[in-house]
């Protein structure tokens, strides 16, 4: 696994660099001259791309990591063990880019410890930020394993492993009230967020799409990777994540449908607004599309077809979590929000160091486990098993 | 005990008595905002024929102070609410939770704070009241017991059914609010947020989270059992020799 050994890099490093480049003259313009030279937001628009992309979106794009880590360690369904590592990774960087993100739209990051000492429980904020340090940590104990390995540090690995199924239950628990939460956090605009998308329900639907979506960026992530590291993809894995997908897409969109007729928001859908539009994409791309063509099953079991409706769940989602943020809000605050270049090229230099360091770990630590080819270490991993 | 504001809409002759007033006892420079800002907290609107006060409305019940992950706002019990710079963090949610979209930010500063009305707490707490009430010519602005001038706002309707909306607005609104708007045309023609619902909003997350500490031991609960539950069913197709889910111990 050597950088030479993929051509395409070059050109994504190049991209990279121009991108980071942005992010950083942004970077100091947003700390040298505030959040009103580096951002579009105002008074009537307080919360903008940092918080609807980077922390809303990159919470969900992370709830992989749970998921996967409840099948595999709670139910028992050790198969889906190969694709464990790269899931929990990319939900530590995920949260990890939340956290830097947070330290750029916060009008004052160094009191970011603030809650800690400051306590009000009355506040969704509050439990926001609470989830997200205790469940960084948990992601870095869930991952530390695999670093332990790379160096060979016997101890430390001993006591983590020793701790693994608390871990797991307390990220679990931690996932499902941080995603829940997220959606909280619009309950007490009723009369700021449009009909569409304002629910009592708003937590629920943020837990259960981001199951869905959690399983939605595993299937995405194991065809990058295999595509990108010329691995063999572990389809019927996969297939079986499609299903389940589809089940809880499924649920998730009759709740919706029940949520928007039992509220009477259905009039809204007549008016030809660019809510109407979005909603309706919303519903469309990410699960009426998906949904039909997961119930296929020549789709779901062919990997194109997969990665076609993994794809599709996602844009659904940001879609869904950027008009609750953002286009869900613009009718009331009478404004139009549009982020500024230096907004688009911080979040863009925080996904792009996610990738990096990503691939980074690809090289240096053992993420995949054995590879298919390696009949050796397969063999020696199946008699591990067997004996241990 | 708690102290409010009664504006009267009717009364208001625009003359800005009050947001020189209001610059001068915060301290606040000398502009022509026509908006709240962060330099300005009072500011007099027009709509139409009618000039309108916007201000903080001091609720009972503050959105801000609920939502503020730090306790940044407060309540005081003589009806204030006042915001502590000190523990703020810069989150903004209390911007993007007030019903009434009154704090503001200082965007352009690095190390910026919220700005919001503080209906004079310090002037208040001398004795005083605030500069905006005691500067009005016209009594268009009064301060008082909350009580007090309901009932006054009451009595003017009454006398007057025709030149007023049958309405306070702020008895009821989120709760109620410590200021009190009376008017001849309705409350939504003056740019005032109607749609705000009338029960206190910090109710509608509190409902939720405080469902969280069942939610985390039945949680704990359910998962620990499935994981056991689990276990113990691969040990026994494992002991049986059936197969079942392979298990390769607790690593990752």
């Amino acid at each position: 696994m050597t950088w030479t050994r993929l051509p395409k890099l070059t050109f994504w490093r190049a991209v990279l660099v121009v991108i980071l480049a942005a992010g950083f003259y942004s970077t100091l313009l947003r700390f040298t001259k505030g959040l009103g030279a580096a951002t579009a937001l105002s008074d009537r628009f307080p919360w903008g791309l940092w918080i609807g992309f980077d922390v809303l979106c990159g919470v969900g794009l992370a709830a992989g990591g749970f998921t996967l880590a409840a099948v595999v360690y709670i139910f028992h369904l050790e198969r889906f063990h190969p694709i464990l590592r790269p899931t929990i990774l990319t939900a530590f960087l995920g949260y990890a880019l939340v956290a830097v993100a947070l330290l750029f739209d916060l009008g004052r990051p160094y009191r970011i410890w603030h809650p800690l000492i400051m306590w009000n429980p009355r506040s969704v904020m509050f439990e926001v930020a609470w989830c997200v340090m205790l469940y960084l940590t948990v992601l870095a104990l869930e991952f530390s394993p695999v670093v332990f390995e790379r160096f060979g540090w016997r101890k430390p690995l001993k006591i983590v492993r020793s701790m693994t199924i608390v871990l797991v239950i307390a990220g679990v628990l931690l996932s499902t009230l941080h995603q829940s939460s997220l959606g909280s956090l619009y309950l007490i605009v009723p009369s700021k967020l449009h009909p569409l998308w304002y629910s009592p329900l708003l937590p629920v639907f943020f837990f259960v799409s981001a199951i869905a979506v959690g399983l939605a960026m595993v299937i995405f992530e194991s065809n990058l990777s295999a595509r990108a590291y010329s691995r063999e993809i572990e389809m019927p894995l996969l297939a079986d994540l499609g299903k389940a997908m589809a089940v809880v897409l499924a649920f998730y969109g009759l709740m919706r449908l029940e949520d928007v007729i039992s509220r009477g928001a259905g009039r809204y859908l007549l008016k030809p607004t660019s809510e109407t539009v979005l909603f309706g994409l919303e519903v469309l791309l990410g699960i009426a599309v998906p949904l039909a063509m997961l119930f296929v099953r020549r789709v779901r079991e062919n990997r194109e077809g997969l990665f076609a409706a993994a794809v599709l769940v996602i844009t659904g989602f940001l879609l869904n979590r950027l008009n609750v943020s953002i286009t869900g809000m613009e009718g009331f605050s009478g404004t139009l929000y549009f982020p500024k270049w230096t907004e688009v090229a911080v979040t863009l230099s925080l996904v792009g160091v996610a990738f990096a360091l990503f691939a980074l770990a690809v090289r240096y630590l053992d993420l995949f486990g054995p590879q298919p080819s390696d009949a050796v270490a397969r063999r020696e991993e199946a008699i591990s098993r067997v004996t241990g | 005990m708690s102290k409010a504001i009664l504006v009267d809409t009717t009364r208001c002759i625009g003359c800005g008595a009050c947001v020189s007033a209001c610059q001068e006892a915060n301290g606040l420079p000398e502009n022509d905002d026509t908006q709240l800002t962060a330099q300005t907290l009072n500011v007099v609107e027009t709509h139409g024929e009618v000039f309108v006060r916007r201000f903080c409305m001091h609720c009972l019940d503050p959105t801000c102070a609920s939502v503020c992950p730090v306790g940044a706002f407060r309540k005081t019990a003589s009806g204030p609410v006042v915001y502590d710079a000190d523990r703020c963090m810069g989150c903004r949610y209390c911007m993007m939770a007030c019903p009434f979209s009154i704090p503001r930010y200082e965007w352009n500063a690095v190390l910026p704070k919220v700005s919001k009305c503080t209906m004079c707490a310090p002037r208040q707490a001398k004795g005083q009241q605030p500069a905006c009430t005691e500067a009005c010519p016209v009594e268009a602005s009064v301060f008082g017991e909350r009580d007090e001038l309901i009932a006054e706002a009451r009595r003017r309707i009454r006398e007057n059914p025709s030149g007023y909306m049958g309405h306070i607005y702020g008895e009821d609104e989120a709760g109620g609010t410590s200021v009190l708007y009376l008017s001849a045309v309705p409350f939504e023609s003056l740019g005032l947020p109607v749609d705000v619902p009338h029960d206190p909003l910090p109710m509608y997350t509190y409902r939720v989270l405080s469902k969280i500490p069942s939610l985390v031991s039945l949680g704990s609960v359910l998962l620990g059992g499935i994981w056991w539950i689990t276990n113990r069913r691969n040990e026994v197709a494992r002991a049986e020799g059936t197969g079942g889910e392979e298990s390769g111990g607790d690593d990752q």
